[in-house]
């Protein structure tokens, strides 16, 4: 009794969040469309929005072309990467798994590093595929290894089996980024964490799979419930707990590898913004997957419009700016915020 | 049989499988750090390394190879490996949580924000890059501490401001290598690799003192660790002062990891996986800091062996880790399979 009460009344709270989440995020894009390195008159950026054609002035050419598919793609990549953040933290039930420490990041640096220098490719578009392809493969080989063996793919081997994959791509990255000079220059542009400079191509190329992985995790909430709770309750509650671990690898893939493909690594985002929200919405993850889902793009955003004003003309990549700024705040809230354990 | 004596037996068998397993770890460990001094440009039989570094024989060209060239290398390597092998081991057990390595709850990042700001402002070098290593470890640590405590650290509140400060300082070292100068930033780079030949004397001798003083200190709190892996309120009702064991267990791991910084640069995966491997070496007689130790050493020694001499061109030791690590790690995941070993 005392704890439906409870739930209803945390979702009588939680639901109109979403809402407020929303609009501050539409607010955050606005900022992000209007506010850069070079200053635009807010007339200007409206007229250039409102007819949505080109005229050929600067200041319709920087918002159509640049500010607005950046904008859209920081939204999308930072959904995706929250929520992937999320369902990696549920699934191997360890605060500290992220798309770095399953070997996202670094597969999809290998294979880049791989068709610089063997195929010899060149340019961002061609790159993103690979990097796209790679990180499916860091995924498919962490889960393929942590679920041989009797037990199948237990948190502890999942964690274990991503940490070494990742650092067994990360050596054969460095090895031959140390070897070849090409190779360290292309990988540079990509691994910056950034993003700048991806525009219309990229954001084209990657929201179908974003897209897609984002509407497919909303479906996981009670099953990650199911699988906090301890893999033989989960199995107690009539879970198939091998399956819903592979499907949420195959979504994670779609998000994560997505979203790294698109803009490089970008740690912060999927490893810290998932605790913030379970910090506001508690253990439930049909909670914690929508709020991460909103509060990610908005943390991604604000974090490059900073980096785009502070050092103006210059800009600051958003990773740095979230480390900095990011970091402390989000240690205020672990220091000083309620604490519920994962 | 009464379960009395089956008990005892089984105990017996697990202390018999940890003995063998230490001996073997030591054994390898003994063997890796001989034959690193033997391989080189100028090859030596392992009785002309063994006689040189134990100064039973005076042959000045073998004595120059070996205790001037090959054997502070090798050193490095194995204190280094210990080093990270047993802290490595203690921040999981401490923490509970098998990824919860020095390397991502914020120690090392301390340690590389401090070593880059040297190397990039201050165009520092050696030992001022080191001593600014160990000093950022330190304060990482000490910073991370005192934002977790409240009535006490718990691990998953440690592990989520090892989180914070690690992205902070993570940031800051971003931030200050776009602003560097080429050359300041592949040095900067360079040194975020890892490497156990930039090791000079005086850090090495230091970090050897630490771990002769630390590392027994280590074996003795082993009992501590395991009552606090069981959770803070039976670890008290088994008699363990659970705040003090953590402290002085933290602070050993903390120390071994900032010395092994400050003298070969942050390496990569040594600490986050000798654990896992030596527990699976081990089987139900997992936990040994020790065993743990002597893997590190193991691992890091085998992979300057392939960094310097099976490489076409010499590599920085932090580079292979990952290649030489990983593969033996996923191997145990995929062969231990018996019920409790696989995790």
């Amino acid at each position: 009794m005392s704890v439906s009460v409870q739930t209803s009344r945390r979702a009588t709270a939680l639901g109109p969040g979403l809402v407020v989440l929303g609009a501050v995020l539409a607010v955050v894009a606005f900022l992000s469309i209007t506010m850069g390195s070079r200053s635009i008159g807010l007339g200007e950026v409206l007229r250039a929005l409102g007819s949505l054609d080109d005229d050929g002035s600067i200041g319709s050419t920087v918002t159509l072309e640049m500010r607005v598919p950046r904008t859209l793609l920081g939204i999308l990549v930072g959904a995706a990467l929250g929520v992937a953040g999320a369902i990696l933290q549920g699934v191997t039930r360890n605060p500290l798994a992220d798309a770095g420490i399953m070997g996202i990041n670094s597969g999809a640096a290998a294979f880049v590093v791989t068709a610089v220098t063997v195929l010899g490719l060149r340019g961002v578009e061609v790159y993103i595929w690979f990097a796209f392809a790679g990180a499916i493969a860091a995924l498919v080989l962490v889960y393929a290894i942590a679920s041989l063996g009797r037990e199948g793919a237990t948190p502890v081997k999942l964690a274990l089996a991503g940490a070494a994959i990742a650092a067994g791509f990360g050596s054969l990255t460095t090895g031959i980024v140390m070897t070849n000079v090409d190779a360290l220059n292309e990988l540079r542009f990509w691994q910056v964490g950034s993003l700048a400079g991806r525009y219309a191509p990229i954001l084209i190329g990657v929201a179908p799979f974003l897209i897609a992985g984002l509407i497919a995790s909303l479906a996981f909430g009670r099953s990650l419930n199911g699988l906090a709770l301890g893999e033989d309750v989960a199995r107690g509650l009539g879970q198939r707990v091998g399956l819903t671990r592979a499907a949420a690898f195959g979504v994670v893939a779609l998000l994560a590898g997505g979203a790294t493909a698109a803009c490089g690594p970008i740690i912060f985002v999927g490893l810290v913004v998932p605790h913030i929200a379970r910090f506001l919405c508690g253990p439930d993850y049909r909670w914690i997957l929508p709020y991460s889902m909103l509060l990610s793009p908005i943390v991604l955003l604000l974090a490059d419009v900073l980096g785009r004003v502070v050092t103006a003309p210059d800009e600051l990549q958003v990773g740095v700016v979230l480390g900095v700024v990011g970091a402390p705040v989000f240690v205020g809230i672990v220091r000083y915020g309620r604490l519920s354990e994962a | 049989m009464t379960t009395a004596v089956l008990l005892r037996t089984t105990r017996r068998r697990r202390t018999a499988r940890a003995l063998l397993v230490t001996a073997a770890l030591a054994g390898a460990v003994a063997t890796l750090f001989v034959v690193t001094m033997m391989v080189g440009s100028f090859r030596l039989s392992a009785g002309e390394v063994i006689a040189s570094v134990l100064h039973l024989r005076d042959e000045p060209s073998v004595d120059f190879v070996v205790r001037g060239l090959r054997l502070p290398t090798a050193l490095s390597a194995l204190t280094v490996g210990l080093a990270l092998g047993a802290s490595g081991t203690i921040f999981q057990q401490l923490l509970r949580n098998p990824l919860a390595s020095p390397d991502f709850v914020g120690i090392t990042s301390g340690a590389s924000l401090a070593a880059v700001f040297g190397i990039v402002l201050l165009q520092a070098g050696g030992l001022v890059v080191s001593g600014l290593a160990l000093g950022g470890a330190l304060l990482a640590a000490l910073l991370m501490y005192v934002l977790a405590w409240r009535d006490g650290v718990s691990g998953y509140r440690f592990i989520l401001i090892g989180i914070g400060v690690a992205v902070f300082f993570e940031g800051m070292t971003g931030y200050v290598l776009t602003r560097a100068q080429l050359f300041e930033a592949r040095q900067a780079m360079h040194w975020l690799t890892g490497s156990v030949g930039q090791a000079s004397g005086s850090e090495l001798r230091l970090l050897s003192i630490a771990l002769a003083v630390l590392l027994p200190l280590a074996v003795l709190l082993q009992r501590q660790l395991r009552a606090l892996e069981l959770g803070d309120d039976a670890a008290r009702a088994l008699g363990t002062r659970t705040e003090l064991s953590r402290a002085g267990l933290l602070a050993v791991a903390v120390t071994l990891v900032a010395l092994a910084v400050a003298v070969a640069g942050p390496i990569i995966f040594v600490a986050l996986v000798a654990g896992p491997i030596a527990d699976r070496l081990l089987g139900p007689a997992g936990g040994g800091v020790l065993p743990a130790a002597l893997a590190g050493a193991a691992l890091l020694l085998t992979a300057d062996l392939v960094a310097v001499h099976l490489m076409p061109t010499p590599l920085p030791t932090g580079v292979v880790t990952g290649a030489v690590g990983a593969p033996y790690l996923l191997w145990l995941l995929a062969t231990t399979n018996r019920q409790g070993a696989g995790g």
